[in-house]
């Protein structure tokens, strides 16, 4: 299909268009520089926004724990139910909407790459299958590693090579894309009924501290040539003083990073950012961190962007859910997944007059706004930690507009209020500083080639929004930008019109990226042999699954999109 | 009149299904009359705030979920969930009602909140689950679980009971008339009253008196008749 797209306004970060009123032309799936008018269906735009798929860094979609989420909360669902269409399933859910359901929210506001970005090895099939379920957007998962048995053995013994040869392993038998780490050493003292205190605690049982977990994550990373940088959750999430931790954990790996590429995302920066000693004196640490990423090169984050909303919060962490469960008393799910990872889950409500809840509120958007360079943050809400993700229109406000910010600072509680941050700040997002943090950013961060950008050569996945920049101040005109940026005019994957009037007219399976290490299973890469062998002798004592059943095939997903990655050195 | 409805998962006519007959001679106070064997007609007087609705036979599930104000009148049976998540309002149901009497449905949190729900024939199961406020009133029997997870409101029973009244129960009173084979073991005996007061009328008793459900740290109410229950006698020795 062809594709002529006219007359947008088109913000492409990634290629320098802020705003230029231009065609874009689309032929077999990609952006090309000309198509043939007379063959092309023409896209009227006029008066319109262009911009690449929205791409989110970090949404928990899939798997084992969001599906744990999904049973946890008939409450939930009863209240919001979508019926069938023509062309869509129906579906039911709020905080955790069903996977159909999920991929055409997404769709609907523009966005088509997701990264899940918590899954446990174990239960990397089920994510695939649910994965497999979520129809238009592309995807990829993250296997927690941080806490894997033969990651704290390996590492404890500065075995960096034989670690990253296991890693690989991993990352290939769950078809995953980055590493991921969850309160490093925390989920295996989780195990014992402990945590770790910071990063130079000692994980129980094994020689081998936060910090040193970290850092040899990272130079694995970098070994395995990976598109993106270790994601990290970091230790203390959610503890009120924990901004030092945080900033300790992004210079903890600051020598390691060679050029001016980033080597350590720090993921929900929000929840990792208080300061104070107690719930009562919890403050915002946004100032602090916003200095520290200012000043460097070598990290990025998220927002983790709370809203004020009944949602889930689900995570690897198995000691913070267990607080949470403390502190509101609801149902909650804890989880051990065997030798791997944790997890939790615990129903929450974020409230405008709570305290804690508002000053977390602004944390999120102090955070966005104090870090000037938008390509080293990006907008999450950690879905469904922070919020769902269909209030991103919401957070985008918040970002853009400084009444917006206002109007809901006077709602909130007073004592948040007068210690916010915000009133401070007058920044106000652009249209391109939206397009860097909800797609252009997030491309970059992830390696991701083809996505999050309009040159030629790059996937035709492209939403359009109405919006007319020439006559709309998303200053004081907030309320159209949401409505706008949550119904998209058009969204367009991989060439095909899938979204038109913020409708799904056309749905179909979107594909799955993965890290395909060539020499991982090639008899002649001795390496990977001696890895696999290891592997395979200590499955049975360390795993209930057998190592044959463990390694997900190819052809078990749906729509399989290999990177093929040359490893350094292993 | 095009009212449109629901038949299975098509939308028809109200008028296609019904013989529907106007008469406007009562003004303002607006009465629908239903008759014939509705039981499977569902959602009636869902959301209703006034007004009245008379059923002449049974009705089906859902009858006035979520009402917050008027009156249903039902001659006959009402089938499951009748009253849910109610909030304000009166229903009366001369017959027997389904399970789930003033209950949320399945997966809604959202217990009645206010009303007053009158039942002269028996209830099925889970009468009052999540109930926070209002008046349940059943003449006849009901079965297990009446006032489950309850928080607030009073349920009387002028019958007997099943079993396992109150579970998991957090605030609120649960009042049975008649026979219960045994009371949870979450729950401990307060005293002995000689009657309950409900809007200013007295219920005689002599009743024990249970709080719990201490399982849930809960703080209900649950008068159980003394006469009627001549087993739960072996609780007084804890009262010393
Ligand atoms: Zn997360």
């Amino acid at each position: 299909m062809k594709l002529i797209i006219k007359n947008g306004f088109v913000y492409d970060p990634l290629n320098g268009v802020d705003g230029e009123q231009m065609d874009i032309c689309v032929e077999n799936g990609k952006i090309v520089e000309k198509v043939d008018e007379h063959e092309a269906k023409a896209i009227d735009a006029s008066g319109m926004i262009v911009m690449p798929g929205g791409i989110d860094i970090h949404t928990h979609i899939a798997g084992s724990e969001v599906n744990s989420g999904r049973l946890l909360r008939p409450e939930d669902h009863v209240r919001d139910v979508e019926a069938k269409t023509a062309v869509t399933r129906s579906g039911v859910g709020y905080s955790v909407p069903s996977t159909f359901t999920t991929g055409y929210r997404y769709a609907r506001m523009g966005y088509t790459f997701l990264c899940n970005p918590s899954m446990p090895p174990l239960e990397a099939r089920h994510t695939h299958e649910e994965l497999d379920d979520t129809p238009i957007v592309d995807k990829a998962t993250f296997p927690l590693l941080g806490d894997w048995w033969f990651v704290l053995e390996y590492l404890g013994d500065g075995l960096i090579k034989e670690c990253a040869e296991h890693v690989a392993w991993m990352i290939m038998a769950t078809k995953g894309y980055a590493i991921k780490i969850v309160n490093p050493g925390g989920l295996e003292a989780w195990g014992f009924g402990r945590n770790v205190k910071d990063l130079d605690d000692p994980v129980p049982y094994f020689n081998i501290t936060p910090r040193e977990i970290i850092r040899g994550l990272c130079k694995v990373n970098s070994i395995l040539n990976l598109p993106h940088t270790i994601h990290v959750h970091t230790n203390r999430l959610g503890q009120p003083g924990n901004y030092i931790t945080t900033i300790k954990t992004m210079d903890c790996v600051k020598d390691l990073a060679s050029s001016d590429r980033p080597v350590i995302h720090i993921t929900h920066c929000q929840f990792s950012a208080f300061k104070g000693d107690s719930w009562a004196n919890m403050r915002s640490g946004a100032e602090e961190i916003a200095k520290y990423v200012n000043a460097n090169k070598h990290v990025t984050l998220d927002m983790g962007q709370v809203i004020f909303a009944d949602t889930t919060t689900m995570t690897a962490d198995g000691p913070w859910q267990y607080t949470l469960y403390e502190l509101s008393g609801n149902k909650w799910v804890n989880h051990d997944v065997e030798v791997e990872t944790s997890s939790g889950i615990v129903p929450f409500k974020y409230r405008r007059k709570s305290y804690v809840h508002a000053t977390m509120w602004s944390i999120g958007l102090e955070l966005a706004l104090l870090i000037k360079d938008p390509w080293k943050i990006y907008l999450t809400t950690d879905h469904p930690n922070g919020g769902p993700f269909t209030e991103y229109p919401r957070v985008i406000c918040w970002l853009m507009s400084r009444k917006a910010r206002e109007r809901t600072l006077k709602k909130i509680n007073k004592k948040a209020r007068a210690r916010s941050l915000l009133p401070s700040i007058d920044r106000e997002y652009t249209f391109y500083d939206v397009a860097i943090v909800t797609r252009a950013g997030q491309a970059r961060a992830l390696g991701l080639k083809g996505k999050g950008h309009l040159g030629v050569g790059a996937d035709a996945d492209i939403a359009i929004y109405n919006v007319d920049p020439r006559k709309i101040d998303p200053s004081s005109d907030y309320k159209v930008i949401r409505r706008a940026f949550a119904r998209a005019a058009y969204t367009i994957k991989g060439g095909e019109i899938v979204v038109r009037d913020g409708e799904i007219v056309r749905a179909f399976n979107g594909r799955t990226y993965w890290i395909n290490f060539s020499g991982v299973g090639d008899p002649a890469n001795k390496a990977f042999l001696e890895a696999t062998e290891n592997l395979r002798k200590r499955f049975r004592e360390y795993w209930t699954v057998e190592f044959d059943n463990y390694f997900i095939p190819e052809r078990y997903l749906k729509a399989s999109a290999p990177i093929n990655i040359e490893t350094k050195g292993v | 009149m095009r009212l449109k409805v629901w038949e299975g998962n098509k939308r028809r006519d109200l008028s296609d299904l019904f013989d529907i007959k106007v008469d406007w001679s009562n003004g303002d106070e607006i009465t629908i009359s239903l008759n014939g064997d509705l039981i499977k007609v569902r959602m009636v007087g869902a959301q209703m705030s006034k007004g009245k609705i008379v059923v002449n036979g049974n009705i089906g599930m859902h009858l006035g979920e979520g009402m917050s104000g008027g009156e249903i009148i039902v001659e006959g049976y009402a089938d499951s969930w009748a009253g849910g998540s109610m909030k304000g309002g009166r229903i009366e149901i001369k017959g027997s009602a389904g399970d789930y009497l003033g209950a949320p449905y399945r997966g809604s949190p959202e217990g009645m909140r206010g009303g007053t729900i009158i039942v002269h024939g028996d209830a099925g199961r889970e009468v009052g689950c999540l109930m926070r406020g209002g008046l349940i009133r059943v003449y006849g029997s009901v079965r297990h679980f009446v006032g489950v997870n309850m928080i607030d409101g009073t349920i009387l029973v002028h019958g007997d009971c099943a079993g396992k009244a109150g579970g998991g129960m957090r605030g609120g009173r649960i009042i049975i008339c008649g026979y219960i084979p045994s009371i949870l073991p979450t729950f401990t005996i307060e005293d002995i009253r000689p009657s309950v007061s409900i809007d200013g009328e007295k219920i005689p008793g002599p009743f024990y008196r249970f709080i719990g459900d201490i399982a849930d740290g809960g703080d209900g109410r649950l008068f159980i008749s003394k006469p009627k229950n001549p087993h739960l006698a072996f609780y007084e020795k804890y009262l010393e």
